[in-house]
């Protein structure tokens, strides 16, 4: 009797134990996603080449390179001089949550917050176009700060 | 004793009718939370009418369906209550001729609208009455002719007479909308150009849904529309003829042009032009094809609008460190920061009367549609929301049009954008209901006269 009550009991704390610790790996993998409100993951990432991946990612209403864009970029530049017949368009992307319109600027100036570093690392200015799509093509529909992290953007992609 | 003074009244009311009750009168510089009870006669048509009705326009009965319509705009403007037709007990053509005031006054009608159309040989005939029920006198008459396909138009006509007579101040009912029509995915919505009458009917679509376009307005004619078309991949700002369909890029730098609008005389685009990672804002002569450069500033300067006398110009800029209204002259000079209140705000937009600025606020995670006077003071927020943005003013700056986005998971399951309406009271906020869903709407000024 006693046994199965403390068996019991000894249940109920593991089981408590395992939703807790649930909880915490996925806050803390939220966490990890993001630093200040930049996103940090993976998720949405593709990759120009092996070990080049295409985008970086901005705070809100921000446009300034965090160090990790910045290594991104790095990587974007020396690849981009390796292959000096490939062109890219920098794409500058914002989240849902401002007017279409200051969208655009804020995508159009996110956007060249990259080619500018891109051109500081030595690929000519005329292998970078740019285009703003403010708003108007997240890659995470979501409602929510994780979602809105991925898509205030500036992606660089293959123009051939 | 009560009842001496009840029957004085009524005698005052019987020998000076005129005088004490000659206009109903409708205050709509306020909330009105008691719309005028309005009784809406079918508009009477004969036989041959009613025939030729159904054969070229194929509706049932063109009489009817024109007071639906008035019916219609009237309940929509929240300043009238129009009167189940059940109820009435007057014949149509009997009431357009001779109304029976008791019998309107017994269903509590203040104010009566009668008509008569006929349809022949290609034309619409159409005379209309306004009665003031109380009095017992006609307050408005007129007669007209058109040509029969404007046959929802006439009922917009009859709507902005009627509207204003009773308020005083011109309607806003013969006028259209442009706007984006949306559908597909979040991450990949497909967008066209589409008009439609104010009250959703007659949708047409202007362009077919291979480019990206987005913030179309209206010239003050009507007849042409700037918007942003991103044809070819690249974003620049266009005019675009509505009857001819003729499309032209009237912005193409090297770089990208959007956020544009007319100036009040139509002859010159006000737009922002980005390039290396600056906006500013820009005028186009579209006769000359002279540029103006109006801002120098290396912030993002852009959703220009022109104060109705074409002497001013609002804009919003992040100058300050967060985006903020501001106003200049037309030459770019004198420019001062006029939005002071706790947010950000943006899309700001001139009122036709020149005394408001209507604008967008994003504050702690909410939207809101508001108003304040040309120099920053008597902010006003109309409405709040998750995500609602770009209001567009009525030809008689009474009502704003915006749209509204909603909440979506990662999917996009929950995510529509639609018109939306709300009176410049803060009262009466309204659905405007599309074909499709929809955003940047664009009011045009009254089509007629």
């Amino acid at each position: 009797m006693n046994l199965v009550k403390i068996l019991k009991n000894a249940f109920l704390v593991v089981l408590f134990s395992f939703v807790l610790s649930a909880c915490a790996t996925k806050t803390k993998q939220m966490g990890s996603q993001l630093q200040g409100d930049v996103y940090t993951g993976t998720d949405t990432v593709e990759y120009l080449a092996k070990g080049v991946p295409d985008r970086v990612f901005f705070a809100t209403n921000e446009s300034i390179l965090t160090t990790r864009s910045r290594d991104t970029l790095r990587k974007q530049a020396a690849w981009l001089r390796k292959n000096p017949s490939i062109n890219v368009v920098l794409e500058g992307h914002a989240d849902e949550r401002g007017t279409r319109e200051y969208n655009l600027a804020l995508g159009e100036r996110r956007a060249n917050a990259a080619k500018d570093y891109l051109m500081t690392y030595g690929v000519s200015s005329n292998r970078i176009s740019v285009i703003s799509y403010g708003k108007e093509r997240p890659v995470d529909s979501g409602s929510n700060p994780l979602s809105w992290s991925k898509n205030r953007r500036a992606v660089t992609v293959k123009a051939n | 004793m009560i009842r001496k003074i009840q029957i004085t009244i009524l005698l005052i009311l019987f020998f000076f009718p005129n005088k004490v009750h000659s206009l109903i009168e409708v205050d709509i510089t306020r909330g009105n939370l008691n719309p005028l009870p309005i009784a809406v006669s079918p508009l009477f048509s004969d036989e041959k009418t009613i025939n030729n009705g159904k054969t070229e326009l194929e509706i049932s009965d063109i009489g009817s369906e024109i007071s639906k319509i008035v019916e219609n705009n009237l309940r929509r403007s929240g300043l009238f209550n129009p009167l189940d037709k059940k109820a009435f007990l007057q014949k149509p053509d009997i009431a357009h001729f001779k109304p029976r005031f008791e019998d309107w006054g017994l269903i509590k009608a203040q104010a009566l609208i009668t008509g008569k159309v006929s349809l022949k040989e290609d034309k619409l005939k159409v005379e209309f009455r306004l009665w003031d029920v109380l009095a017992g006198r006609e307050m408005v008459a007129l007669a007209f002719t058109t040509v029969p396909n404007n046959w929802r138009r006439v009922g917009h006509i009859i709507t902005d007479k009627v509207y204003e007579r009773l308020t005083g101040e011109k309607g806003y009912f013969d006028t259209r909308i442009i706007y984006v029509s949306e559908k597909g995915p979040k991450t990949r919505r497909i967008k066209r150009l589409a008009i439609m009458d104010q009250d959703g009917f007659n949708t047409k679509y202007l362009t077919l849904g291979n480019e990206l376009v987005l913030t179309p307005r209206f010239n003050p004619t009507n007849q042409m529309v700037t918007y942003l078309s991103y044809f070819k991949n690249l974003p620049r700002v266009y005019l675009l003829d509505i009857e001819t369909g003729l499309q032209e890029v009237v912005g193409d730098f090297p770089g990208m042009t959007f956020a544009p609008r007319f100036s009040p005389d139509g002859k010159k685009i006000i737009m922002s032009f980005a390039k290396d990672g600056n906006s500013e804002i820009y005028t186009m002569d579209l006769e000359n094809r002279i540029v103006e450069k109006l801002t120098n500033h290396p912030s993002i300067d852009t959703s220009p609008s022109f104060s109705p006398n074409g002497k001013y110009i609002a804009f919003n800029s992040d100058r300050s460190g967060y985006q903020q209204i501001y106003t200049m002259k037309s030459n770019g000079k004198s420019v001062k920061r006029i939005s002071f209140g706790k947010g950000l705000y943006g899309t700001p937009v001139w009122s036709p009367r020149g005394d408001l600025i209507a604008f967008t606020k994003l504050h702690k995670g909410k939207f809101y549609i508001g108003v304040m006077r040309t120099d920053g003071t008597g902010e006003r927020l109309l409405t709040e929301n998750y995500y609602q943005e770009a209001p567009s003013w009525s030809p008689n700056g009474r009502v704003l049009i915006f749209y509204r986005e909603t909440k979506s998971d990662s999917e996009g399951k929950g995510f529509s954008a639609k018109l939306w309406s709300i009176d410049l009271t803060g009262y009466n906020e309204r659905l405007v209901e599309t074909e499709t869903d929809a955003s940047d709407p664009s009011w045009s000024s009254l089509l007629s006269n």
